[in-house]
């Protein structure tokens, strides 16, 4: 299966479990809201290109935005954590070895302290975004903060499921492909 | 000249994420002020569509709720029948039918459209519905929607063949409601807090007002869009403001907005005059405080 073709899939697969699973969840409390799409921006190839990387995270969080109403909103915090991800990852690995050698980031390919790392501080920059934008049309700051803490431990909590259900392999690079 | 296009090549990435954040804020900024900037587009046709295959399988999962509120409507509709009333004059026939203006020379005000949901959500900040019936079946922005149960919200934007609904369970909608009993109690907004999607706000309720725990809440007589008498909630709890003199009720929804399959959009045959007059006198007010 080419790159190319199984992130098509993921595309669509991570915009319908969030459309139609996770979005249609009873909330449990307000601060609550369980997402995980952008776990797909964050698992795009380290070969793809940057300028690349910013159109397809815009184009994915505007058709999540079109699917529940809000067109924008998601669409911003996915554009500024596609924007971050080179740096970061140029920060946590080891150019040579790792970018050359390996497809995607994953734990297998980063290993478990820089790939948590990099989830976890780019999940809480895309709740902070996302939480600030809901924040300047309506809310408290009390909901401000509270919503960041707990929908960032949602994720994390969903992210950590998602690694062990689905246990990628982690992919060497190869001439032939 | 030069200098320009190798700034804009160094940059490029940068400048890309400033024009993406750009379209993001607008459109969101566009879309929170009118609401149909952006729904009465093809994208609506296109997630309608898909919305509806989806849907086709999650209404089973509802189905039981969904005969218990139409079978519990039904019997209500039945208990209304004319003919549950024996007339003691019985030369006279009164007969109901749709026509615009019937034997007592009461005209028609409004109708009902029957619509389907395709799209319901109600964990968002901001939840609005999707049903399947546009504007080509005759449905326009600003008309009522109306669910077995209760009232479900307003029409916010409308394409072809779909419209979108603001549910009540969004922080901008805004509803006139008053008391069932005793109908001259002063009329005021039911909005919602974003917390619970079971229970609603009535906020500035004067303490003249006598109000208790399970008081029937129902669409008051100013709303252009809503019927009057239309039930909307029970009082849930009620809270005293700590400045002014006021109430605020906690309202529990009569809707279940979670389980809403079918629902009825209301059309006023009066509204576009009954706008236009509106407007025309806000109109002419600014006129007169302009000139002065």
């Amino acid at each position: 299966m080419s790159d190319l073709f199984k992130n098509i899939i993921r595309f669509i697969l991570f915009l319908f479990v969030q459309v139609y699973v996770l979005s249609r969840v009873p909330s449990l409390h307000q601060f609550i809201t369980p997402y995980l799409y952008f776990l797909f921006i964050l698992w795009l190839p380290f070969s793809i290109n940057r300028w690349l990387l910013l159109i397809v995270a815009f184009a994915f969080g505007m058709s999540t935005d079109y699917f529940l109403g809000t067109p924008g909103l998601h669409a911003a915090p996915c554009v500024l954590i596609a924007y971050l991800r080179p740096f970061l990852l140029n920060l946590f690995i080891a150019q040579e070895s790792t970018e050359q050698s390996f497809v995607e980031p994953s734990v297998k390919s980063m290993g478990w302290g820089p790939y948590s790392f990099y989830i976890a501080l780019l999940t809480f920059i895309h709740h902070f975004y996302l939480v600030l934008i809901e924040w300047l049309s309506f809310g408290t700051f009390l909901y401000f903060i509270g919503k960041v803490a707990a929908t960032t431990g949602v994720s994390l909590l969903l992210i950590f499921i998602t690694e062990m259900l689905f246990f990628r392999k982690a992919k060497y690079r190869t001439n032939a492909a | 000249m030069r200098n320009i296009f190798l700034f804009i090549r160094q940059y490029f990435n940068l400048i890309t994420f400033f024009i993406l954040q750009l379209i993001c804020v607008i459109s969101l900024s566009k879309f929170s002020k009118t609401h149909e900037a952006f729904f009465s587009t093809e994208a609506n046709e296109i997630t309608g569509s898909i919305n509806t295959q989806y849907n086709k399988l999650n209404r089973y999962f509802t189905l039981i709720e969904a005969n218990k509120e139409l079978a519990l409507e039904n019997t209500k509709l039945k208990d209304a029948l004319k003919t549950n009333f024996v007339s003691s004059d019985s030369t006279r026939v009164i007969v109901a039918d749709s026509l615009i203006k019937d034997t007592l020379n009461r005209y028609r005000k409004y109708s009902y459209l029957p619509a389907l949901v395709v799209n319901n959500s109600v964990s968002q900040e901001s939840n609005y519905l999707m049903l399947e019936r546009g504007a080509k079946q005759g449905v326009k922005k600003d008309m009522g929607v109306v669910g077995p149960l209760g009232i479900v919200g307003k029409v916010v934007s409308v394409s072809e063949n779909y419209c979108v609904v603001m549910s009540l369970l969004n922080r901008n909608s805004k509803v006139s409601a008053m008391f069932k009993r005793g109908k001259e109690q002063n009329a005021s907004n039911i909005s919602w807090d974003g917390k619970d999607a079971h229970y609603l706000t009535m906020e500035k309720v004067s303490k003249a007002v006598d109000v208790k725990k399970g008081d029937t809440i129902v669409t008051s007589t100013y709303s252009p869009s809503f019927p009057s008498l239309l039930m909307i909630g029970t009082v849930a709890d009620i809270k005293t403001d700590a400045i002014g003199n006021n109430y605020t009720l906690k309202i529990k929804a009569a809707t279940n907005f979670s389980a809403l399959q079918h629902v009825n959009i209301i059309a006023n045959h009066y509204y576009e005059e009954q706008y236009r007059l509106d407007s025309l006198t806000k109109k002419q007010q600014l006129n007169l405080s302009t000139s002065e």
